[in-house]
């Protein structure tokens, strides 16, 4: 049932990302001052825009998982968090290559965006490491939200605060679409739509296999019969615990808020 | 709230005052730090930019030492269980436990300071007085408030110690953007007048707003 609507969205991301890279080579006009180079721009900033809307989006999430106490919602916060990390790294790397390339060093600290990036990073590096230090699952879930609400309100301050310190040197194509050239601007949505695809389709992909996964873990515990030492036996894991009986337990318990 | 949180602040005082586990630790961790910098920088007087930042990060570990202690009572001997056990508003013990570290870090820097000023600073400290006390006080509140949710956020994993600095250091961050530039001009020689009312005002934000976030969220760290 979590594995529903899949292939639909993984054809859409495979569709909308190769229009987004064909529009890139063969549409978009090369820039006039930074050449060829300039095209990373339509790899980077999509990242970037997503991996950051990807912490909000799980603090959002958080937020709804402290609210309701149903595990599902520590899952997807869980996993909106994870991805966006993976998506900040290939950020960092885009855009050390980018200011290799424009600026000459592989690392800018007169940059605002790259340094809160890494800042925001950094702090959410820690996020895994917190969960896995805490072994009950009802607890880690609850002090990860507190986390990532904490850590997705710090996002936005954090830019600013950085972005006070530092004279603006960013290019300022980043800013903002609207002082694009026509076909610029088209790449970058549809890049910026191709990416989002992606970051939703993975995201599908990894609660499909966790949601499988803690069902073949019931089932298997069912066949093995109800010995009590199989049944409590769960590896320890930075990732939350959802097996169906613990989705089953938080619904009928069914605390509001 | 009114009664629990000035009889836990009590409580709190009193403990340290007859284990004396943190401050004097972080005073003295803070005057070996400055030690570390005259011999790590190889210089016997700094001021502008590098004297605001010495003072800046000294500041900010010496506290974490105490972020890291914050809880550790209350884990280990069963304050939390005593304190939930009493029927009182839960976010009195947030507001106690902020206004304990920011008494700590007032102290640290009543040390600090002046043995910053006497050790590595080079132009007099006279005249900037007012300006530096004006963001050293925004700048603890900050620390304050973070650093006890920090806290309360680690203490009951297994890798506390580990945790908490991480856990503190990018959310100390905009604190030392804002500390740092406003007091680096206060630390030049040829420097009159206070400090930059922006980021007065930057810090003050962060402390508004992470204040409000930390209140709202600690109860739910609260509840076993």
């Amino acid at each position: 049932m979590y594995g529903k609507g899949l292939r639909a969205l993984s054809i859409a991301t495979v569709a909308t990302m190769t229009v987004g890279l064909v529009l890139v080579f063969f549409y978009a006009p090369l820039e006039a001052e930074q050449g060829f180079l300039q095209k990373i721009f339509y790899v980077h900033v999509p990242l970037a825009i997503v991996a950051l809307c990807g912490f909000v989006i799980g603090g959002l999430l958080a937020i709804q998982h402290l609210r309701t106490r149903d595990p599902r919602w520590d899952m997807r916060s869980y996993v909106a968090i994870h991805m966006s990390l993976i998506f900040a790294v290939g950020t960092l790397i885009t855009g050390s290559i980018w200011a290799k390339g424009s600026w000459g060093h592989w690392w800018v600290w007169n940059e605002p965006t790259l340094v809160s990036f890494l800042i925001v990073f950094l702090l959410y590096a820690t996020y895994q490491p917190l969960r896995f230090a805490i072994e009950d699952p009802e607890r880690q879930a609850r002090y990860a939200s507190v986390f990532a609400i904490t850590a997705g309100a710090f996002v936005p301050m954090n830019f600013i605060a950085v972005r006070l310190s530092t004279a603006y040197v960013h290019p300022r194509v980043l800013g903002s679409t609207s002082n694009l050239p026509a076909p610029m601007a088209l790449t970058f949505l549809v890049c910026l739509a191709g990416v989002a695809l992606l970051y939703a389709t993975l995201c599908k992909y990894e609660l499909t296999v966790k949601h499988t996964r803690a069902q073949v873990r019931a089932l298997r515990r069912r066949l093995e019969g109800t010995r009590p030492e199989l049944a409590q036996s769960r590896p320890r894991s930075a990732a939350p615990a959802l097996h169906p009986a613990a989705t089953m337990s938080a619904r009928t318990a069914g605390r509001p808020g | 709230m009114r009664r629990t949180v000035p009889a836990l602040l009590r409580k709190e005082l009193l403990v340290e005052l007859r284990t004396l586990e943190s401050v004097p630790g972080m005073s003295l961790f803070s005057l070996s730090t400055f030690v570390v910098f005259h011999f790590a920088l190889n210089r016997s007087s700094t001021e502008g930019d590098l004297a605001a930042g010495i003072l800046w990060v000294t500041l900010l570990f010496a506290a974490i030492i105490g972020v890291n202690r914050l809880f550790v009572v209350d884990e280990d001997q069963g304050g939390f269980d005593g304190f939930l056990l009493a029927p009182v508003d839960r976010s009195a013990l947030f507001v106690a436990k902020t206004l304990t570290l920011l008494a700590y870090l007032v102290v640290l820097e009543l040390v600090a300071v002046p043995a910053f000023a006497l050790l590595l600073l080079g132009p007099s400290l006279g005249h900037a007085l007012p300006g530096l006390l004006g963001v050293l006080a925004l700048g603890d509140l900050g620390v304050a408030v973070i650093g006890t949710l920090v806290a309360a956020l680690a203490v009951r994993t297994r890798a506390r110690d580990l945790l908490g600095p991480l856990l503190a250091l990018p959310l100390f961050v905009p604190i030392v953007i804002g500390g740092a530039r406003a007091t680096s001009p206060l630390l030049s020689s040829g420097h009159s007048g206070g400090p930059a009312a922006r980021w007065l005002l930057t810090l003050g934000l962060y402390d508004l707003l992470f204040g409000l976030i930390a209140f709202a969220l600690f109860d739910f760290l609260l509840e076993d």
